[in-house]
């Protein structure tokens, strides 16, 4: 793919500038290590080395996200729209010669190179294309309600069912129509031991 | 040739108003002479069949003649039109599609009122409440959407054409299924009505539009997934549901006739949610008519956005109409519906349909919010927003899990109540036959915590796999007790069974149909895709494909030119197919259009697409997409069907065992 082609090599040139940080980064280390282990005691030692560890453990995270620019792009191209009418999410238009999805793929590997975050990218976009460019309403302001409505429809069915359930139960499991074998328990002709045998012994004969 | 079109759609629509009009006369007027009037109502109706049908072959006619000084014909036709496209022309805009709906909506309408003597005052009411619905649509064709109005001006000597998009073997039945399943519910609608504006006793209208709906539903999936195939192999994106407003419009309905196909069997056994039940037919329809207006609008932007007009002020109206309608009768007749039991039991049928209804209701409602709410936000905050696919999936893919979980559940529950030893005597090996697939999975590399994606893959399996074995043992169960009785082998048996009650079995066939096709879906979380530019020799690797370009070919015919490649495609290193992805230029319409070539198998798809050439290099581009499990959601479509068809045979024997006289026993293997 042309812009994914063109990513991937700015990829390498990532990459190698990440294993260049690495190595610098633990030679200093070393050089102040061998002369500090003479003027500081024990703790000091023990929190200087926690602190590099956490250093390191940060870059070693910074760098393999670093080294995964392409999915980052993937991730961040799914979440936006292509803005010429096709209604298409952004790495899915496939119309040849398309205005705006080309230059767009373009801008956006652009900025997963240049190492802005997520947000910044997506901002940048939004700011340039307009809020539509996004495929799903963003959680700030009023667009959370497009998020939190559905999970309340959600909660809010639940809770009624569970509710009409217990009260259903609570009045003793019966309405007005009380006979034949849907007539329940509460004194009908459908009731007492009388009925539970009948009902036993129906649903033995008719087991299928 | 149009004024004979337009001739019979007046006459139509006098017809039709003249049944609507006498039929409630008739119903209201308990007068002598009253029968008559019914009966010249009912005539009225069956005559309108013939002429709408009259004009509908007018147009046809006139497609085939390229009479292009009918507007439609010039705007949807072409004389190098093949013949199924002329033909489908009746339904490839905006006039010709409802003039197709009536069409149908008149043909259900024939049926009912041949039928009438099922019970006449039922059918008297139903007949009325579609002659209604078929008056609006012919005031649409007639005042507002003529398909026979003419040309201005020199008559054109060629018609624009057919939409590129549109010119596939699908376009020929995948409106007409889709219509005969929105039009349908028009049926179930007008019984739901009448029965409650007469205060109909007993639950007979629901036996009696039973089969109406099942056939209903059945088209309306057959629409649905017509569409998915058809944007599969037409758009050239490599998916097949994008939830654009158009696919989400035929969707809501099928969302609301699945729950009520579910709860309508709480009210015919059990006497409960009888108002639950009115309303969600009521919003069935609804819905269906919701959809057409938002497919002709233009209130929301779509990919579908064929044939829009200003025709959506006439949806408000008719949907305002329609609801004020069922609400004034609710409120005056709420009384009938009262419930006749009441729930017992947490651990029943009852409750498994309850939550059931409740999951798909949310779906619905889920599916309507997200196709509405850039309209709402706009009105809120002056700026429009996208709701697209990472809405819908995030929201309804857990969803979607429940549902599958009560498919698998649902079965076990007995009505009124069910022991949890019970539950766990029949659970126990589903579940841990579920379980063992999930670990073998894993085990086989699947890593559900590296993404949310692939947890919700591995859980839709899991949880298929529990129906699947649900499903199998309710059969096998099943087929052992006749078995046992009948001395023959267990798949006999198995036929046997669900021949007794194949309304329980067709819809446990109808189950199996819907994981199938959700395992397609969770496949889509492994799909890949790559993008090149290929000329001659160029390879290209995919997964365990390498696809060599041989060669490129033009082609021209009076439709359009076209260009394909000619891919060879590889696997271990050996050939194994020729693919021929295709790009069409339509010459009337001056459109351009993809012909995907695709390799299907059980375990994944090669779907090619030429792309066409890169305006700088001058090179051709090819994009390749390995979508595995694709054609499960074909085969999981085609179990559907049969399942819906095996619950529409009538049952072969209603065995009775002998009960005190008060009491009533169920069929043998019944209990759906």
């Amino acid at each position: 793919m042309r812009t994914k082609r063109s990513l991937s090599s700015r990829q390498n040139s990532l990459s190698s500038r990440a294993n260049r940080g690495i190595w610098a980064l633990g030679a200093a280390g070393e050089d102040r290590d061998s002369s500090s282990l003479t003027l500081l005691g024990m703790t000091d030692v023990f929190v200087k080395r926690s602190a590099q560890l956490v250093v390191l453990t940060l870059a070693v995270f910074t760098l393999l996200g670093a080294g995964d620019q392409s999915a980052r792009f993937n991730d961040l191209g799914h979440k936006m729209m292509c803005v010429c009418g096709c209604n298409q999410i952004l790495l899915e238009c496939n119309h040849v010669g398309c205005a705006y999805s080309e230059r767009m793929r373009a801008e956006l590997a652009t900025a997963v190179d240049r190492g802005d975050n997520d947000d910044l990218t997506l901002q940048g976009f939004v700011q340039k294309y307009g809020t539509t460019v996004m495929a799903a309403p963003t959680k700030t302001g009023f667009n959370r309600v497009a998020w939190i409505t559905p999970y309340l429809a959600l909660v809010l069915g639940l809770g009624t069912v569970v509710l009409i359930i217990g009260v259903w139960k609570g009045r003793g499991g019966n309405g007005e129509g009380s006979g034949g074998v849907g007539g329940g328990n509460s004194g009908g002709p459908g009731s007492g031991p009388e009925f539970e045998r009948f009902r036993n012994q129906a649903r033995k004969d008719t087991e299928v | 040739m149009s004024q004979i079109g337009s001739f019979a759609l007046l006459l139509a629509l006098a017809l039709c108003a003249y049944s609507f009009l006498a039929g409630i006369l008739a119903l209201v007027n308990k007068g002598p002479g009253s029968e008559r009037i019914g009966e010249t109502a009912r005539r009225a109706g069956i005559a309108s069949f013939a002429i709408v049908f009259l004009a509908a072959v007018v147009l046809v006619v006139a497609a085939f003649q390229n009479d292009f000084s009918i507007a439609y014909i010039f705007h949807h036709s072409n004389r190098d039109l093949p013949a199924p496209y002329k033909f489908a022309t009746l339904w490839s805009g905006q006039e010709g599609s409802l003039l197709f709906w009536a069409l149908l909506l008149s043909a259900y309408g024939l049926v009912l009122r041949l039928r009438y003597k099922t019970d006449v005052r039922l059918f008297a009411y139903a007949s009325v409440i579609i002659a209604a619905v078929q008056v609006f649509f012919l005031l649409l064709l007639n005042f507002a959407a003529n398909p026979f109005g003419v040309m201005q001006g020199t008559l054109p000597p060629d018609g624009t054409g057919l939409n590129p998009l549109l010119q596939y073997p699908e376009m020929v039945i995948h409106p007409p299924m889709l219509y005969l399943g929105y039009v349908g519910f028009t049926v179930p609608f007008a019984f739901a009505l009448a029965a409650l504006i007469m205060r109909y006793p007993g639950e007979k209208w629901i036996q009696i539009t039973r089969r109406w709906t099942m056939v209903t539903w059945g088209f309306l999936t057959c629409g649905v997934f017509l569409g998915a195939h058809w944007a599969y192999s037409v758009l050239g994106w490599g998916g097949y549901w994008g939830w654009d407003p158009v696919e989400n419009a035929s969707l809501m309905p099928w969302l609301t006739g699945t729950a009520f196909l579910h709860s309508v069997m709480m009210q015919e056994k059990r006497g409960m949610l009888k108002t639950w039940n009115m309303w969600l037919i009521f919003s069935t329809f609804m819905l269906s008519i919701f959809g057409t207006f938002l497919t002709r609008s233009g209130v929301v932007s779509s990919v579908h956005a064929f044939a829009q007009s200003s025709i959506g002020d006439w949806f408000v109206a008719f949907l305002a109409i329609i609801f004020a309608t069922c609400l004034f009768f609710y409120v005056k007749n709420r009384s009938h519906l009262r419930t006749e039991h009441k729930l017992e039991s947490l651990v029943s049928r009852e409750s498994s349909f309850l939550f059931n209804n409740l999951l798909l209701l949310v779906a619905c409602f889920t599916v309507l919010w997200g196709t509405l709410f850039p309209v709402l936000s706009e009105w809120v905050q002056g700026t429009k927003v996208t709701v697209g696919p990472p809405f819908f999936n995030r929201v309804n893919i857990p969803v979607a899990l429940l549902l599958l979980l009560l498919t698998a559940v649902g079965p076990l529950l007995a009505w009124r109540r069910t022991s949890i030893d019970s539950l766990k005597r029949n659970f126990l090996w589903p579940a841990i036959g579920a379980l063992a697939l999930g670990i073998l999975l894993v085990a086989l590399g699947m890593k559900p915590w590296k993404d949310v994606s692939y947890f919700y893959s591995l859980m839709t399996i899991m949880l298929s796999a529990l129906v699947a074995f649900t499903v199998i043992s309710e059969f096998v169960r099943g087929g052992r007790v006749i078995g046992r009785h009948t001395s023959q082998n267990l798949f006999a048996s198995m036929v046997q069974l669900a021949h007794r009650n194949t309304r329980r079995y067709g819809g446990y066939i109808v189950h199996f149909g819907v994981i199938v096709i959700m395992i397609g879906f969770a496949g889509s979380v492994f799909n890949q895709d790559k993008e090149q530019e290929m000329g001659f020799g160029d390879k290209m690797t995919i997964g365990a494909y390498t696809l060599v370009c041989q060669s490129y070919t033009q082609d021209d015919n009076p439709n359009y030119g076209s260009e394909w490649a000619v891919m060879n495609v590889f696997k271990g290193g050996k050939q194994i197919a020729t693919l021929n992805p295709e790009r069409r230029f339509y010459k009337a319409s001056q459109q351009t259009s993809t012909m995907v070539a695709n390799r299907s198998t059980p375990q994944e798809d090669l779907y090619v697409v030429y792309e066409g050439q890169n305006p700088e290099t001058g090179r051709p581009i090819i994009k390749v997409h390995l979508n595995p499990l694709v054609m499960w959601v074909w085969v999981g479509v085609w179990i559907m069907i049969v399942g819906t068809v095996v619950a529409l045979i009538p049952n072969a024997v209603q065995a009775r065992v002998a009960a005190p006289a008060r009491m009533r026993v169920e069929p043998v293997g019944a209990g759906d």
